[in-house]
């Protein structure tokens, strides 16, 4: 009995020591690992692409080394389904070791994989998905894309001030559509603006025709929309089609409907939406514009808003490398990332160290014609935008 | 009531749309007894041939409309030549697998060569806006849409009742043996009239890429609407699914429209209550075989 206990304890000492042995040297020489998990194929495919266009950018540009360790990317395909994206993170954090987990196509994808993050402390970076609740999944999760809130609701502000009095919506039936309708709602009614005709379409709605006719019926000064950004140009062409464009009805709403990486095909019958986001790519600072270029030479397309989150969140990773000087503890990352204020293609951002959410500018802009293409212009700005989606406490 | 008006043709032209699509279905389906459910496939080649010459090589909407209809005709004969017909004899079970294969190879495909975010193909100026109309708002495209397919559902109706190719085809369809006993070549009725349906199936997808979308998606995201065409209108003519598109058409468009929360559910429940009441479709013949 007791020799077994000893064998056992022997060998549970001998493991414990050969772990230890491949683990202190590890730290040293090896190289940072990151598991970027995006949805490269499936409906989302664009959003995975743009971000994995923005890290290999970032990559060529800054190189692959900081604070004497090299980078080293692991790309995973999610398809966005959420069972995908939590076995994936388990296989890269247990077999892989990476110290990072990025992307996140889309929220359940995120939250899926946010239990994994806390318990494995390794830093999760949300590169995409833009639900308010994410960050409260993981003390481990940082996000360098948007919340919809932030959108959302300064559109609601900006049309409240702007002499627009009676909103008719028209959202898709989906949680980040009611999310939008909501802090809309919200913001708008509480400036004064009345809303006057509210319809939820089905997400997979073949024809926008019939909840067009009613908001014509409905004579607003303004239609809020939420569309997946793929129906956003069937959504344009049949307002127009209609002689929405012509009854003075203006179209606003959050900027995902009006991705700079659709924008251009949408045709003419974009012309004159007023969005709020946080990206355009005409956004008028000398570095967006060597970004931009960059960006064009080398994948031959307009980066979106998809693209920049990516962009940051390789930036973050960086730099709070730099900060922790090439040590890969979860914690001390996280530190490190809180409070964390720089100059992206997009604007001034930071880290909110409280929430670990973004603080972004927000802008409002209009599809105008620039050098024969279609652009978001921005027109005005409300700084330094914190997210007011976060569970009241 | 000028809405009501505009409503009812909005309607009509989403049925005759949706009938355009579906009609090679119900052709293989009622005709031939095969279960084909790439048939989304091709209305999606159709949109995707279109798209590429309008916007790539500048042709006209108008041309290139045909060549829609030719190109997803002549991989609808290709592929019955080399696969779907060793499959004529085989379980429905067996043409379900193999079709739905068909699908996911063609999404995959057109996801790789196209990339997956939808596709819009630029249109003339003149099929642009509406006409008023005694004050009823009419949508030019949707005009030219209820003329295309109106016509061509005469010319269907003709040739299938009056040529001497659509009473083969009926006689080939009833009884293939006696048929082919009689001199009538039935594989090559067969391959022409899938042929046939395929191509139908690729001017419907051009014509809808401005109302439904164009994505790689699109075969598995429509699958469900031709079958119900197919299923509510029954198989054994082209007038069931005509009358069933339009039905289902204005129901799905007035739906939406005055009840709006509704909405989606309206198109399911006209098929469920048609079913209960004639469980062969509108015009269904009582099970032959």
């Amino acid at each position: 009995m007791s020799i077994r206990t000893d064998l056992l304890s022997l060998a549970a000492t001998g493991i414990a020591l050969a772990v230890a042995a491949g683990a202190a040297p590890a730290s040293a020489q090896e190289s940072v690992k990151i598991g970027l998990i995006l949805p490269m194929t499936g409906g989302q495919a664009s959003t995975g692409k743009q971000i994995d266009n923005a890290v290999k950018l970032y990559m060529q540009q800054k190189g692959d080394t900081v604070a004497g360790r090299k980078i080293e990317i692991i790309l995973k395909d999610d398809g966005a389904v959420p069972d995908n994206t939590k076995r994936i993170a388990q296989e890269l954090i247990v077999n892989d070791k990476v110290n990072f987990i990025a992307g996140f196509g889309v929220t359940p994808a995120a939250l899926a994989a946010a239990p994994l993050a806390t318990q494995g402390k390794i830093p999760q970076i949300v590169m995409a998905a833009g639900t308010s609740i994410i960050t409260e999944r993981s003390p481990y999760i940082v996000r360098t894309s948007f919340t919809l809130a932030q959108s959302s609701t300064i559109i609601g502000d900006w049309a409240a001030k702007n002499g627009i009095k009676k909103v008719a919506t028209l959202t898709s039936d989906y949680a980040p559509g009611n999310d939008a309708l909501n802090f809309f709602k919200q913001n708008f009614t509480a400036g004064g603006g009345e809303i006057v005709e509210e319809v939820k379409v089905p997400l997979a709605n073949p024809d926008f025709a019939p909840f067009l006719q009613r908001m014509k019926d409905a004579k607003p000064d303004a239609m809020f929309v939420f569309v997946p950004a793929g129906q956003g140009g069937n959504f344009m062409k049949q307002f127009a089609e209609r002689g929405l464009d012509k009854s003075g009805i203006k179209v606003i709403g959050p900027g995902d409907v009006m991705d700079d990486d659709l924008l251009n095909n949408m045709g003419d019958a974009a012309l004159g939406a007023v969005t709020a986001h946080l990206y355009s790519a005409a956004h008028p600072s000398a570095m967006n514009k060597e970004f931009v270029a960059a960006y064009k030479k080398a994948f031959n397309s307009r980066p979106g808003f998809m693209a920049v989150g990516g962009y940051d969140g390789i930036h973050l990773i960086y730099e709070a490398l730099k900060k922790t000087g090439g040590k890969t503890d979860g914690d001390a990352l996280i530190a490190a990332m809180k409070g964390m204020k720089w100059e992206s293609p997009r604007g001034p951002i930071s880290i909110d160290p409280e929430t670990r959410d973004i603080v972004q500018n927000i802008y409002i802009r209009k599809v105008e014609k620039v050098d024969g293409e279609l652009y978001n212009v921005e027109f005005a700005t409300f700084e330094a935008v914190k997210d007011s989606g976060k569970t009241k406490k | 009531m000028t809405t009501l008006f505009t409503i009812l043709f909005d309607g009509v032209a989403y049925g005759m749309l949706l009938f355009v699509l579906a009609c090679g279905l119900a052709v293989t389906l009622g005709l031939m007894n095969f279960v084909n459910l790439a048939h989304g496939a091709f209305a999606m080649t159709g949109g995707y041939v279109c798209a590429v010459l309008v916007n790539q090589s500048g042709w006209p909407f108008f041309a290139a409309l045909p060549l829609a209809f030719v190109v997803s005709a002549a991989i609808g004969v290709a592929l019955e030549r080399s696969l779907y017909r060793h499959l004529y004899t085989r379980s429905h079970l067996d043409q379900v697998l193999f079709s739905v294969g068909l699908v996911f190879m063609s999404v995959a495909a057109v996801d790789y060569i196209m990339g997956s975010s939808r596709i819009f193909i630029k249109l003339p100026a003149a099929l642009e806006g509406q006409i008023d109309f005694f004050g009823v708002g009419i949508g030019r495209y949707r005009l030219m849409i209820i003329v295309i397919c109106g016509l061509l559902t005469v010319a269907l109706q003709l040739v299938l009742a009056r040529t001497r190719f659509g009473s083969r085809l009926r006689a080939a369809v009833d009884d293939p043996r006696a048929a082919s006993g009689l001199g009538i070549n039935v594989p090559q009725v067969f391959a022409f009239t899938f042929a046939f349906g395929c191509g139908l199936a690729g001017l419907g997808g051009a014509l809808s890429a401005e109302i439904l979308g164009l994505d790689p998606y699109f075969p598995l995201k429509f699958m469900i609407y031709f079958l119900i065409v197919v299923t509510v209108g029954g198989s054994s003519s082209i007038t069931g699914p005509f009358l069933a598109s339009l039905l289902l058409g204005i129901g799905d468009v007035a739906g939406k429209y005055y009840v709006p929360k509704m909405g989606p559910f309206v198109i399911y429940t006209i098929m469920i209550v048609i079913l209960i009441w004639r469980p062969n479709g509108l015009f269904g013949r009582t099970a032959t075989r």
